[in-house]
């Protein structure tokens, strides 16, 4: 994503809302998103899988990956790579910072809805 | 004489494709030769019996890679190639035009094929069998409104076409041989609640019949019942299973045992042959015993795992099955082999979703079959494979108590 971009800060849920090794919906304006949280700390990407429309906050986290629950499709959490087929296409990650309990996803403006 | 150094696979599908593509991304440099009969480039078959039969997505939509694929990572992809024979001796395959393609590693990746259903009128006009794009493209074409659906086997196919024609506004009979639906897959107590589903929605199904001739002149008009009632129709869909089609290999003298006998790194008893995907039964250490699984994922993880071994890496090949399947607004997935388990425990996970676990006598988690919303099934199906990996033993009230997380299990037990 483009550091010069106005990104907006939006609080998506509160740290204790995700078990560690899980990820959560979060759905802001017209697009929906998936917040995770790892052993060291959150991350957010798109929350539809990039394959077909299925929100990977229904899917699985294992080994700091995001498994789709439609087809077991695997991408990074951190960095978006896609890591086993189906999957090709990389998944937009977005920035994510905690504030005493908040945990905050930030929305880049240029950004449209993070649908696929 | 040189060694040859050609990778060739008999059998361009998703088998077939993936491996081809899974020895590029392990470095292999050398020749592949992927060998298709289908006339068209390797595809995606799930969306066949669901997204194409919907409307929902086109043929071209359903292709496993663009062309420009083939040609980038110099794969021989020849989708006209009628493999005459296998010659273990000169370690070549034979087309039909004559021509010898010799060979380093095979992998013979030639699917399965419907099993035919031999009876009166079977051959006539309006009779469909599912498992090829063109096979598709035909049913789609008779699923108009008003149209009357025979759909003789009460399988995947079979359940998946029913809610797709129903949908479309079809009537849709479903007659099934045996007492219940999904006999192979899942137990009674998962197929029972599907089949309410589909009766809810419509769907005439009837267990325990027989049909003793399909009727017409041409055309079908209707299916003769053992029972000795007629049904009219205007088009019949026989799902009723596979066969692997493993001739070339038998009549080169590879092992066959419902499908090309394997061992659990995929290699036949040739150690220059493999063979995966729907074709191929493999032992499987955590079931203890041999297998064979005609889905998806299976080829997908079989590919990843036979490309490696063609460059002998030797790995041996443990995933658990994973399954899965849409009707109407329901996911149905699978995990392991139920119906390996001999008792089942239910966790409710939703208002119309269900997790059902199958255990088998010593209490070892052995499958999982959850049906409805995805949102509230996925994980606990995924879960469940992690555990049936582990081959755990977990309290049945603890998996039925839906306020239990099955991710703490994972932890406790973890090795």
């Amino acid at each position: 994503m483009a550091e010069t971009a106005n990104i907006k800060w939006v609080v998506a849920c509160s740290v204790d809302d995700i078990d560690e090794e899980d990820v959560m919906r979060f759905d802001h304006g017209d697009a929906t998103f998936a917040i995770y949280r790892l052993e060291k700390g959150f991350h957010a990407s798109d929350g539809f899988c990039t394959h077909e429309q299925a929100h990977l906050a229904d899917g699985f986290v294992i080994n700091g990956e995001i498994e789709c629950p439609l087809h077991q499709g695997r991408f990074d959490i951190k960095t978006g790579q896609p890591r086993n087929p189906p999957v090709c296409i990389k998944l937009r990650t977005h920035p994510v910072r905690v504030e005493g309990d908040d945990v905050l996803l930030g929305i880049a403006d240029s950004e449209g809805p993070g649908q696929s | 004489m040189s060694a040859p150094t050609s990778m060739v696979i008999i059998g361009a599908g998703q088998t077939g494709a993936r491996t081809a593509h899974a020895l590029r991304e392990n470095g292999w440099d050398g020749a592949i030769s992927l060998l298709g009969n289908e006339g068209i480039a390797p595809y995606d078959r799930p969306p066949l019996s669901k997204g194409v039969l919907l409307g929902h997505k086109t043929a071209a939509q359903c292709a496993l890679y663009e062309d420009a694929f083939y040609r980038d990572n110099h794969i021989d992809l020849r989708p006209d190639a009628r493999v005459k024979a296998i010659d273990r001796a000169a370690r070549s395959v034979t087309l039909a035009t004559g021509e010898s393609v010799p060979f380093h590693r095979l992998l013979i990746a030639t699917g399965a094929e419907p099993r035919r259903l031999a009876i009166r009128g079977a051959s006539l006009n309006g009779v469909h069998y599912l498992r090829t794009l063109p096979d598709s493209l035909a049913i789609v074409d008779r699923l108009a409104p008003g149209q009357r659906i025979a759909i003789i086997g009460a399988g995947f196919i079979g359940l998946e076409i029913a809610a797709t024609a129903i949908t479309r506004g079809c009537e849709v009979v479903v007659i099934e041989a045996a007492a219940r639906a999904l006999m192979r897959a899942v137990p009674e107590v998962v197929a029972g609640y599907l089949v309410d589903q589909h009766r809810t929605k419509g769907v005439d199904l009837r267990f325990a019949t027989q049909v003793d001739a399909i009727l017409g002149e041409s055309r079908v008009t209707g299916l003769k019942l053992s029972n000795g009632t007629t049904i009219a129709c205007d088009t019949v869909v026989i799902g009723i299973g596979v066969t692997p089609r493993t001739a070339l290999a038998e009549a080169a003298g590879i092992d066959v045992a419902d499908g090309i006998a394997v061992d659990d790194t995929l290699r036949t008893n040739d150690s220059h042959i493999f063979a995966a995907g729907d074709v191929c039964s493999f032992p499987h250490r955590l079931f203890r015993r041999r297998i064979r699984l005609e889905c998806w994922r299976n080829a997908e993880d079989h590919a990843r795992v036979v490309a490696r071994n063609m460059l002998e890496y030797g790995e041996t090949y443990s995933a658990v099955p994973w399954f899965w399947s849409d009707q109407y607004d329901m996911s149905i997935q699978i995990a392991g082999m139920p119906a390996f388990g001999s008792t089942s425990v239910l966790r409710e996970t939703g208002a119309s979703s269900r997790v059902f676990f199958a255990l088998d006598g010593d209490g070892v988690m052995v499958g999982a079959s959850g049906v409805g919303v995805i949102s509230e099934i996925a994980k606990d199906v995924r879960i469940a494979q992690e555990l049936i990996a582990r081959r755990a033993i977990v309290p049945a009230t603890v998996l039925a108590d839906r306020s239990v997380k099955l991710k703490s299990l994972l932890a406790a037990e973890a090795v």
